[in-house]
């Protein structure tokens, strides 16, 4: 029971970490062909860059900072990876998940309030100023959006009335989330980007502020390990967002002819590409403003719409 | 108990990818805001002004291409001016009359000032947006920049230090098909800076990041010997190729833009207008380019072509002294300014009797002087904002230091 376990939960990790790896290639291309230049094409054509960087990563030296907290200091790389691979188990591939779970929306955002420590405890251990300051703004701006997403993902668990994502799939049988929600779409688009420390609130581990922010005095490893968890936090809310708002593996108009599988990834793929997109094209929100746009801006419109949400509900469908 | 609060002292440079060269900042922060900035300079020093008394006038004319190296030719106009005023003062004393630089002299020097002016203007606009996380107009700018160092690179010979306006004119004569070639790029230019527009001037994010970002009033600007763009945001219409024309600059029809509000915003704005404006100046330059001689036909100020001395003794008695000697200065001292992209440019010179060597030399910097009001402008401002203001400040060390 425990080895097939094992052999299950591989099965997701192992194309979730490559899909990883290749997502920092996309990313890269991406914003290249934006910039008009091309992007990785020399190791293997570009497409062993990942494997070229990781490479590069594991062989440098591990540097841990003399004043530093050497024991918080690499159980901080540790925490982010462990959890945001963790969250994976919710995740649903067609009808398939590694972990049924009934509350898996709530499960989902326990898992991105614990990242938070990995990220304060990395500033902390550090001993850094830079660092300390990096990790306190990024801490701050994950909270503080992740209420925000709990929200609006909320929203569109009314909508389906379960909190399991394989209901919430099937639910979008008729219409996809999207299209009576478009508004809110477009706060949880900005709450996801927030959250996952993408451009243009990428403040926290901006170069031209802080120097990288709360990872600057990590080397090798544990640098690698921030990168893995910050790029699979973004391929997995990803994932997240095609299942909540664009309707998972079903086709559109349920065509029969169109494969799921296919449907499912070309979704994913526009979900990546306007990430990578996105980056390319804004600049950086200064971090007060950032926490301005969701405290006074995002918030109110979402308990606002929600509200509304719920009375529009309840008026056409009855008490629940 | 009683417990003081002590502010945090940190370190910005100068190694950073923000400090725009060698910048040490030491911010005194507290919390998020700064207290109090203190830039340290001098660690681009290279003792140029000193170098340049050991050098004849020629030798020292590629110093000035080194000090704000993303705007050569401006400075190189600036010692040209100040050598050839110098002279012509003396030819007048002597002779009674003040002779002038041929026509198709003055159109090439124009020409390229304002390709330089484009020049640096794309590289300020562009890594100021590139600080501020908006990475892509800079790279789609800076091809455009590659296609003007291609002009520079076929009419001097290199791509960035050119020595090519000289004192008397200019080094070489435009060559074939260049003309042209500015042409074409004049009429692509104005859509890739549309295209750059649409980026960034209505851009939510970049507003907020910058309106209201270092505003610098009329009489900040003044008492701290602002020029350029950071005279003409804060709404001092004041523009040296305007007001005191040099190298026929009033015959070319263009405008001034002049902003407002003297924040960052209205300089970015500024400084777009001033690319649009310097691409007319282009067009009016290429379209009537006037033919002729390209340098002055003094052969005590400019050397004689290569086919003239060898047919005529003269010349090349004129090019051995002018080469091996170099030509003696007068015993008088003179300051000579342009309009240079990133403000007043000046070069004071003064000669000493019988020597071709200058007695001093020294250059006034305009980002020296933006440099000393970061400290005013960054108080009360958040460290982001420090990154807006040593972009808009447009600071190059090469210059700042010499």
């Amino acid at each position: 029971m425990i080895l097939l376990s094992l052999i299950q939960a591989l099965i997701v990790l192992v194309p979730a970490l490559l899909g990883v790896a290749f997502l920092t290639l996309l990313d890269r291309k991406v914003m290249a062909s934006i910039q008009l230049r091309r992007g990785p094409n020399f190791v293997g054509l570009g497409y062993f860059q990942p494997l070229a960087d990781g490479l590069k990563l594991l062989i440098k030296e591990v540097l841990i900072p003399v004043k530093s907290n050497k024991l918080l200091f690499l159980l901080a790389p540790l925490i982010s990876l462990f959890l945001s691979l963790s969250a994976w188990a919710v995740v649903p591939f067609g009808s398939q998940v590694f972990a049924h779970l009934n509350l898996g929306v709530i499960f989902l955002l326990a898992i991105s309030s614990l990242a938070v420590y990995g990220i304060i405890l990395s500033g902390w251990a550090s001993n850094s100023r830079y660092a300390f300051l990096g990790s306190i703004r990024s801490a701050a701006q994950m909270i503080s959006y992740e209420i925000v997403l709990g929200l609006l993902m909320l929203l569109v668990c009314l909508q389906a009335q379960s909190l399991n994502f394989l209901d919430l799939v099937q639910h979008q049988r008729g219409v996809w989330f999207i299209l009576p929600t478009l508004p809110f779409f477009l706060m949880y688009l900005i709450a996801v980007i927030a959250e996952t420390n993408r451009a243009p609130f990428d403040l926290p581990e901006a170069e031209a502020e802080l120097v990288s922010g709360y990872n600057v005095e990590y080397s090798s490893a544990p640098f690698a390990f921030f990168f893995i968890a910050e790029y699979s936090s973004l391929l997995l809310w990803s994932n997240i967002t095609v299942n909540l708002f664009l309707g998972g593996w079903l086709a559109p108009f349920e065509w029969s002819f169109f494969p799921s599988p296919l449907a499912y990834f070309l979704k994913l793929f526009f979900m990546l590409f306007l990430f990578s997109w996105i980056r390319a094209a804004f600049p950086r929100y200064r971090w007060d403003q950032l926490m301005f746009l969701t405290w006074r801006i995002l918030l109110p419109l979402t308990l606002g719409g929600s509200l509304f949400f719920f009375l529009f509900f309840w008026s056409v469908h009855g008490v629940f | 108990m009683s417990s003081s609060v002590k502010n945090f002292l940190v370190n910005f440079g100068p190694q950073h990818p923000a400090a725009h060269g060698v910048l040490r900042l030491v911010l005194e922060l507290d919390g998020e805001i700064v207290r109090r900035c203190d830039p340290h300079l001098g660690l681009l020093h290279r003792g140029s002004e000193k170098l340049m008394e050991y050098k004849t006038f020629l030798q020292a004319l590629p110093y000035f291409d080194r000090f704000d190296y993303v705007s050569m030719m401006a400075q190189e106009q600036a010692y040209s001016l100040a050598v050839e005023r110098l002279f012509f003062d003396s030819i007048y004393a002597t002779y009674g009359e003040l002779p002038k630089l041929p026509t198709r002299a003055e159109h090439i020097r124009v020409l390229f000032s304002e390709i330089t002016r484009i020049l640096n203007h794309i590289m300020a606009t562009t890594t100021h947006a590139m600080d501020l996380g908006a990475l892509t107009p800079f790279l789609w700018a800076f091809d455009e920049r590659e296609k003007l160092m291609e002009f520079y690179e076929r009419v001097s010979g290199a791509r960035m230090h050119a020595a090519y306006i000289r004192p008397g004119g200019v080094a070489f004569d435009l060559p074939m098909g260049l003309l042209n070639d500015i042409h074409d790029f004049i009429i692509s230019f104005s859509s890739r800076l549309d295209e750059i527009a649409e980026l960034l001037n209505e851009s939510r994010i970049l507003l907020d990041r910058v309106k209201g970002v270092g505003v610098a009033s009329q009489e900040l600007a003044l008492s701290y010997g602002f020029s350029g763009v950071m005279l003409r945001g804060s709404g001092i219409a004041w523009d040296l190729r305007k007001t005191a024309p040099y190298d026929g600059y009033d015959k070319w029809k263009f405008n001034v833009p002049v902003g407002t509000q003297g924040d960052c915003y209205d300089r970015f704005l500024v400084r777009i207008q001033e690319m649009r404006e310097s691409l007319h100046i282009m067009d009016q330059v290429v379209n009537t380019m006037a033919l002729g001689s390209y340098k002055f036909d003094f052969h005590q100020l400019v050397n004689p072509s290569r086919a003239s001395f060898k047919f005529f003794m003269e010349n090349l008695i004129h090019h051995f002294k002018i080469y091996s000697q170099g030509l003696t200065f007068p015993e008088s001292a003179i300051y000579a300014s342009v309009e240079a992209p990133k403000g007043e440019f000046g070069v004071f010179v003064h000669g000493q009797e019988n020597a071709s060597k200058p007695y001093r030399c020294r250059a006034r910097a305009p980002g020296f002087f933006h440099l000393a009001a970061l400290d005013v402008l960054a108080r009360g401002h958040f460290l982001a904002d420090v990154v807006a203001l040593i972009g808009t400040l447009d600071l190059v060390f090469g210059e700042v230091d010499r």
